[in-house]
């Protein structure tokens, strides 16, 4: 069977996805085109070779609408013959798109494909799209919709950890982050942006606040209480999905959860042959993707089902994997993950998340894969599972071994 | 015509007055001749050019209209009609109640200008005619009430309701009347845009004649013209149209606990139907109208909620050649919180009170209870001051001379209810009704106490009297029919729902309530999560949780009617897990609210009660291993209530299932939607109950055995309200 290889990792560094980021006045298409041109000079290849680009976008309306991956092709100057498509799978997009590159690869329908995504939160405000699930009534009410973030409270609720315990992991993502950068971790894969004319207007996270302490956390107000438990009371309906739990402790607030931000991912996948062609060395070898849907209402879950699925894929156990990236959803989250499947901090999102650096929904799949493909070959490492919780309940993940 | 409905006489103007006057009916309905006529009327409006416009008015002083005859509809609800060729039962169900639905759009699009005239009351399909009319105009009278209460008996507006009123007062508020069954005054309804002029009542018909006339080519609704605009906008980028639909799902399903049918297809109505264009609107209407009455909930729900409790009310259960015998001046023993309550209610129906305690400063006290209630309600003084003086506190029982009912809520003991009886009687006569309200003892022998035992019965209040609606009235071995009509009349003058039962130990509503309090506490002694008990309990639609009704009551309290009935029944007596929990909660000092601590732990307020987090632990051990299933928890509590209610029936406590279904909702709050516990089992199939009780039976123990007459029944084939009809036309 054809194998899929991993070529290249870029990403853009995420801004803060508010009026004052300084990514808000560059356009998802420009973001987009960016990774691509990025991907094409770093590699040297002809995008003739490129047989589709695949884009996370979770917003896909006004300036993301219409096929933002061919438009991006087109505007990035690919071969016009480079096809491009973009998808939709909430939060894991962008690794998904990567899944569906490799999945191109190896059924032999494309040479090099390209998986990533793009989101500029700042620019087309989550929610954007709508959707039958929250804002058609009869279908919120047969699936008992309730926002992420009582999903989050509720798992952290049900799985006992405490304010105390999701803000010290909120504190640890950004004290990763920030070694990371001091230590240039990221540089391998991150690709400055640059503005009209030509001027580079971020080259770093901006989202990220390593001065943050319990203290500071500790002071920041719960983000889902009113909403779970006066208007419009969400809480009542996780709770006729978990009668078991009296009441939903409201944990999560900003400084735990993901930061919402602006920013584009991109990772070049292709078989053995094509990168013999233009002298690319595989950094390493898709092993296993996996999807998979979990119960909707506590939504957050599927990371830990999507996990044994993948292991059982690749005929692996937790034990031959090296590093895991999950992405930090929300605190609780990540914490639950660690706690079903046994694995300890140290070898978890050991460069810090989305806590610290913000997660642009649609391109951070592919910004992770990335940052870990990153860490394997700093630490000499060989194996990485990457992982993502999804709404409605899914879960999506890869794992990734070098050459 | 003799059956005429509606009446039409043209004016030299031009306008066609149709005037809504269903014979025989006291109140407009709408009935198949007010239809038929309508139908009638439109024809004449588009046939002939002479015909200028037409006003729609009411010919009743008592309002507009009322709406469908909920009597009448019975036939829709899970009828077994044949089906007309090539038809499902839904698409026949649809051609049925979208008639109405299409008629009145007929009326809209008629081409011609039509008015209402609204000189009273239009609720329901009765607000939805004068929807469907160009303008309106209503009598300015506060009194008069516009808006479409469907939803409170489990139906909603299916002749356009659901898409005019948001096309009018907007999505948001509009929902806010669809879903809470709200009414609106004219005033709210003027400013709402609902109607479009308020009027002195002698000016209304003048008004819509005068507006008809000088608007003949406003024969169009707003809806149906080009330009027009949602008010708050519509659709599915709209954030005020997207938000009010997330929360209104949200609330809905929280108030519902997912258990209704009604309000979620009222926001499905709306929501698919205020982004469609009219007539695929009301279509849509239509076929979630149909799926809501294809389903037996809204009949059980219009049965009990509306027709029975109605019937109640005006004296299904009194006997009929007993002479009427309203209460003038009532004696009040015991000045306690049910003494007082009873004191308040019958005062404010005007009736006097004489008050007795053994005390005066208890009396007095009892009296006060009325004064605190009703400042807090800020009534008015003059009507506060007639109402307190209705009310004669006293510790002197020759002051009860010339009271023509008693009524008894002295301490529960035989010997102090049995003194105060006698004392009573020395000064009254046997010949006058006494009522106890004895939650616990038997009457028959409570009634011993009173020389003729033919005029002793029951009449059980539930705390706080003010507020709960039914009174249980029970009759004794010897009682009366003078007694019974006595205590109805009384029940009637205090405007609340009676039901009758015949005398057993807790009677019926607290027999059957304690049932299902009992296995709460049965489930929480073999360890499963109290959080689970709790939550089932609230979710399955009962007001509260087992174990916080608890509680309330009083742990301490449940300890010693535990021991009571224990030394009553001797050997006959099986104890369970739940005596178990009780006694550990009393050895612990936890007696519940009253000393904050019970089941739950009551920290000052803000803060709210919580589960002991020591609970499980220390009556059960910890939480059991295997947890039970939410549906496992779900059917123990709902069938260990439906067997005894049926024990009930079987040993003749209860005479009619309508008293059982209404004492259930109306007196411990059983789960509304299902019309009662004896609709609810209907619904479910006798056959079904009893095949679940015997598994349950053989699970958890012979308190769900079925009693025999269910198994007779599912034999038969038989169901409760069946029987009854049956039994009826005997």
């Amino acid at each position: 069977m054809t194998e899929a290889y991993v070529y290249d990792t870029v990403r853009t560094p995420r801004g803060k996805g508010k009026r004052d980021g300084k990514l808000h006045e560059i356009t998802p298409i420009q973001l987009g085109t960016q990774v691509l041109q990025a991907i094409r000079d770093r590699t040297g290849i002809d995008t003739h070779d490129v047989d589709d680009v695949i884009f996370g976008c979770v917003a896909p309306v006004g300036e993301q609408g219409s096929d933002i991956a061919r438009v991006a092709v087109l505007n990035a100057d690919y071969a016009e013959t480079t096809a491009g498509v973009q998808i939709n799978r909430f939060c894991a997009s962008g690794l998904e798109a990567v899944n569906m590159a490799a999945a191109k690869v190896i059924s032999g329908e494309a040479l090099f494909a390209i998986g990533g995504g793009v989101e500029s939160m700042s620019r087309v405000p989550m929610g954007a799209d709508g959707g039958a699930w929250a804002m058609d009534p009869a279908v919120a009410y047969k699936t008992y919709f309730a926002p992420q973030g009582i999903g989050a409270d509720l798992i952290a609720t049900k799985y006992g950890f405490s304010r105390n315990d999701v803000d010290a992991y909120a504190m640890e993502s950004q004290q990763r982050a920030a070694r990371a950068w001091a230590e240039g971790r990221f540089n391998g894969s991150v690709v400055g942006v640059r503005d009209v004319i030509g001027e580079i207007v971020l080259a770093h996270d901006e989202h990220m606040r390593p001065q943050t302490d319990m203290q500071s956390l500790g002071s920041l107000a719960p983000a889902f209480e009113a909403m779970g438990e006066q208007m419009p009371g969400f809480d009542a309906i996780a709770l006729m999905r978990y009668p078991e739990i009296e009441k939903i402790n409201h944990v999560h607030h900003g400084g735990n959860s993901s930061g919402i931000v602006d920013g584009a991912s991109a990772v070049l996948v292709g078989n053995r042959e094509i990168g013999e062609k233009y002298g690319l060395k595989p950094r390493a070898r898709i092993r296993a993707m996996a999807s998979i849907g979990s119960e909707p209402t506590i939504m957050l879950t599927g990371p830990e089902f999507v996990a044994a699925k993948v292991l059982q894929r690749a005929g692996m156990t937790r034990d031959d994997i090296d590093l895991f990236e999950l992405n930090e959803a929300f605190a609780s989250v990540v914490l639950r993950y660690m706690q079903a499947m046994n694995i300890s901090h140290d070898r978890i999102n050991v460069n810090g998340g989305a806590i610290a650096m913000g997660h642009p929904l649609g391109a951070t799949g592919g910004m992770i894969l990335g940052t870990v493909l990153d860490e394997l070959e700093r630490t000499g490492k060989g194996t990485a599972l990457i992982n993502l919780c999804v709404g409605a309940g899914m879960g999506t993940a890869t794992i990734i071994e070098r050459i | 015509m003799t059956d005429t409905a509606i009446r039409s006489d043209l004016d030299a103007d031009g306008i066609l007055t149709l005037t809504i006057d269903v014979p025989g009916q006291s109140m407009n309905v709408i009935t198949p001749e007010v239809q038929r006529d309508l139908a009638a009327a439109i024809a004449r409006l588009k046939a002939e050019p002479d015909i200028k416009g037409a006003v729609l008015t009411s010919g009743k002083a008592s309002g507009f209209m009322a709406g469908a005859d909920l009597k009448g509809m019975g036939a829709l609800f899970g009828s077994g009609a044949a089906l007309p060729e090539g038809k499902s039962k839904m698409a026949a169900l649809f051609d049925g109640v979208f008639q109405l639905n299409r008629l009145l759009r007929d009326l809209e699009t008629c081409g011609k200008p039509v008015a209402a005239a609204v000189n009273g009351l239009a609720l329901g399909g009765g607000l939805e005619f004068i929807l469907a009319c160009h303008y309106r105009v209503v009598a300015d009278n506060p009194r008069i009430t516009l808006g479409l209460p469907e939803v409170m008996v489990g139906l909603f507006p299916g002749a356009g309701g659901t898409q005019r009123l948001p096309r009018l007062m907007g999505v948001q508020p509009a929902l806010m009347y669809l879903l809470q069954g709200k009414n609106m005054s004219p005033q709210e309804a003027l400013g709402f845009g609902v109607v479009q002029a308020v009027v002195p009542a002698d000016d209304v018909l003048a008004t819509a004649k005068a507006w008809v006339k000088a608007n003949p080519t406003k024969g169009v609704q707003p809806w149906d013209e080009k330009n027009f605009k949602f008010p708050g906008g519509v659709g599915m980028f709209n954030p005020g149209f997207v938000q009010t639909f997330i929360a209104g799902t949200a609330m809905t399903a929280k108030t519902t606990n997912h258990n209704m049918n009604a309000p979620i297809a009222i926001l499905s109505a709306v929501y698919e139907g205020a982004q469609l264009p009219m007539d695929t609107a009301i279509r849509v209407e239509s076929k979630y109208f149909a799926k809501v009455v294809a389903d037996p909930q809204a009949g059980n729900m219009i049965r009990s909620l509306f027709v029975s409790k109605q019937a109640a009310e005006k004296g299904a259960r009194r006997p009929k050649d007993v002479t009427p015998m309203p209460p003038r001046k009532i004696g009040m023993l015991g000045a306690g919180l049910m003494g007082a309550g009873v004191a308040m209610v019958s005062a404010q129906a005007g009736i006097d009170v004489v008050l007795l305690d053994r005390s005066q400063a208890d009396a007095e006290k009892g009296k006060q209870y009325t004064a605190d209630r009703l400042a807090k309600k800020r009534t008015d003084p003059a009507k506060m001051a007639a109402i307190l003086d209705r009310i004669h506190p006293t510790t002197d029982y020759a002051d009860l001379a010339g009271c023509d009912l008693i009524i008894e809520a002295v301490f529960e003991a035989r010997d102090i209810k049995a003194d105060v009886t006698g004392k009573t009687e020395a000064v009254v006569g046997a010949d006058t009704i006494f009522g106890s309200n004895t939650s616990t003892l038997p009457i028959t022998g409570l009634a011993e106490a009173w020389s003729k035992p033919e005029n002793f019965i029951g009449i059980h209040f539930f705390s706080p009297v003010e507020k709960m609606p039914l009174v249980e009235i029970i009759v004794g071995k010897k009682t009366g029919p003078q007694a019974i009509a006595k205590a109805l009349d009384y029940v009637a003058a205090i405007r609340k729902t009676p039901i009758v039962v015949n005398d057993s130990r807790g009677f019926y509503t607290s027999r059957c309530f304690g049932t299902y309090v009992q296995e709460g506490l049965t489930l929480l002694g073999e360890g499963a999560n109290p959080a689970l008990i709790e939550n089932v309990g609230k979710q399955m639609g009962m007001p509260v949780g087992p174990l916080a009704v608890n509680d309330e009551v009083g742990l301490d309290l449940s300890y010693k009617v535990g021991k009571q009935t224990r030394a009553d029944l001797g050997e006959a007596y099986k104890p369970g897990p739940a005596d178990g929990v009780i006694e550990k909660m009393n050895e612990l000092g936890r007696f519940g609210r009253k000393n904050a601590k019970g089941f739950y732990v009551y920290p000052d307020a803000p803060a709210k009660k919580y589960i002991w987090p020591e609970l499980v632990a220390t009556v059960a051990g910890g939480l059991a291993v295997e947890q039970p299933s939410a549906d496992a928890v779900k059917e123990r509590l709902l069938y260990r209530q439906l067997v005894e209610t049926a024990r009930c029936f079987a040993e003749g406590v209860l005479e009619t299932p309508e008293d059982g279904d209404l004492g259930a909702i109306f007196g411990w709050g059983f789960a509304p939607f299902t019309g009662g516990p004896f609709s609810h089992m209907d619904t479910i199939g006798i056959g079904n109950v009893v095949a679940t009780l015997d598994r349950l039976a053989q699970a958890h123990g012979e308190r769900f055995a079925p009693p025999q007459l269910l198994r007779d029944m599912a034999a038969a084939g038989e169901t409760f309200y069946g029987r009854a009809r049956l039994k009826a036309a005997a």
